[in-house]
């Protein structure tokens, strides 16, 4: 049976990472490679690398990264933040990235999810939508994409933006809620399961996990193939195996 | 360098089509059968695998390299496809490139198409995707699998040490 998987994410400024992992105290915390090796060992089914370096040699910073990253993990990861075009992407994957993950280029301009579709295949290329509730407190009333970290509404509708982004050639679906995004209070369920229910990829749930029930409803009720988490495991709340272990004990098939 | 290689790794990512086509734009797909029929052990990887059989489902049928019995088809629209993920794999039968790995151990998949190979007995393992299907194969000096050995940890890194030292 094909496993649900378990991805933590790390968000890299510069080459390093953003947040430190406090449980790690052999290792230097701002090195992405080492905690990269660390979560690999721990049983980490794949990895995302959120870059934010806001930086004009980005893309030689990030090239690096990855290329440190490929030599030592032997997971799949991807890498996004900022790619804005297919020379961009190349880049990335050259340097050894399984995958990217698009956002506001996408957005922006929809063709660059069919034109890295067909250039690197869809299985490399995920769209990563954030999505934000347009009543916290009614799903009926729908989610609504924004972008620039939840602040700037783009005028689409989630579910209609992740079909179309799978009808583009898109081979996942990143769903951050903007809503529960450093909350703790659980992945948004309702938009899980809707966006589950509007394309036949993959979704990959994201923004909220704070107990190991989280993880288990996200894959479940919310039909997720996978979840992410970052200040969960950074902070050493968790371990991926404690949440690999209670998903077991619950029935899910993990690795 | 390619013609002196003691071991070939035929790796595929993306289409078919156009890996079959990069492949025989550089006169490599002559090459590989040269090679094969000369004993030198290869190993497809994923795409790489799907080629060393006679033709594939996608995008119409596409020519492979005819190296295996059998074709390559698309998993049903009813799962949800491409299968991404670490799926097990059930050895069928002893094999130097499984040595020292446990049955049902998980390898990393990405894929949307599998191997239906011919005969029967080139399979080495299977997986469970909705149906049961080949994710390792292989006949004499010729290996394929399904999964990215470079991307599943200990596991595949043994399949690999496997191959490269292995006697086919």
């Amino acid at each position: 049976m094909l496993a649900k998987r378990i991805i933590p994410c790390l968000d890299v400024d510069q080459g390093r990472t953003v947040k430190g992992i406090r449980f790690i105290a052999l290792v230097d915390a701002g090195n992405p490679v080492e905690q990269a090796k660390r979560y690999e060992a721990e049983g980490a089914d794949e990895l995302t690398f959120l870059d934010i370096t806001a930086s004009s040699g980005r893309r030689d910073i990030v090239a690096d990264l990855v290329q440190r990253v490929a030599d030592e993990i032997f997971i799949p990861f991807t890498v996004g933040g900022g790619l804005r075009s297919l020379d961009d992407m190349c880049a990335v994957l050259r340097s050894g990235a399984d995958k990217v993950s698009l956002n506001t280029a996408a957005i922006e301009q929809p063709e660059i999810i069919s034109e890295s579709a067909q250039t690197f295949g869809s299985q490399c290329v995920v769209v990563a939508v954030d999505a934000r509730r347009r009543n916290a407190g009614i799903a009926s009333e729908g989610w609504e994409v924004f972008t620039h970290g939840g602040r700037r509404p783009v005028g689409l509708d989630a579910l209609e933006w992740a079909a179309r982004a799978e009808k583009l050639g898109a081979g996942e679906i990143l769903l951050t809620s903007m809503d529960r995004d450093g909350t703790k209070d659980g992945y948004d369920i309702e938009l899980t399961r809707a966006i589950s229910d509007s394309v036949r990829i993959p979704v990959i749930a994201s923004g909220g996990a704070g107990k190991l029930e989280h993880f288990y409803e996200a894959l479940t009720t919310g039909g997720a193939s996978a979840v992410l988490a970052a200040s969960l495991f950074h902070f050493g709340q968790y371990k991926i195996a404690d949440v690999k272990n209670y998903l077991r004990g619950r029935g899910v098939v993990v690795r | 360098m390619l013609r002196k290689a003691e071991r070939l790794v035929l790796p595929g990512v993306g289409a078919f089509g156009a890996c079959m086509k990069a492949l025989s734009e550089r006169g490599f797909d002559q090459l590989v059968r040269e090679r094969v029929a000369a004993g030198t052990p290869l190993l497809g990887v994923c795409v790489g695998m799907q080629m060393l059989f006679e033709e594939s489902e996608e995008f119409g049928m596409t020519p492979g390299l005819k190296l295996l019995h059998g074709r390559v088809r698309r998993f049903s629209d009813e799962l949800l496809v491409p299968q991404v993920g670490w799926n097990q794999i059930r050895q069928r039968v002893a094999h130097p490139l499984l040595e020292g790995i446990e049955d049902t151990a998980f390898f990393y998949f990405v894929h949307s198409y599998y191997c239906e190979p011919a005969e029967g007995e080139v399979v080495l393992g299977e997986t469970d995707f909705g149906i049961r299907y080949a994710s390792v194969v292989a006949r004499e000096n010729l290996c394929g699998v399904q999964f990215h050995p470079e991307k599943s940890q200990a596991a595949g890194l043994r399949l690999l040490t496997n191959f490269a030292t292995g006697a086919f």
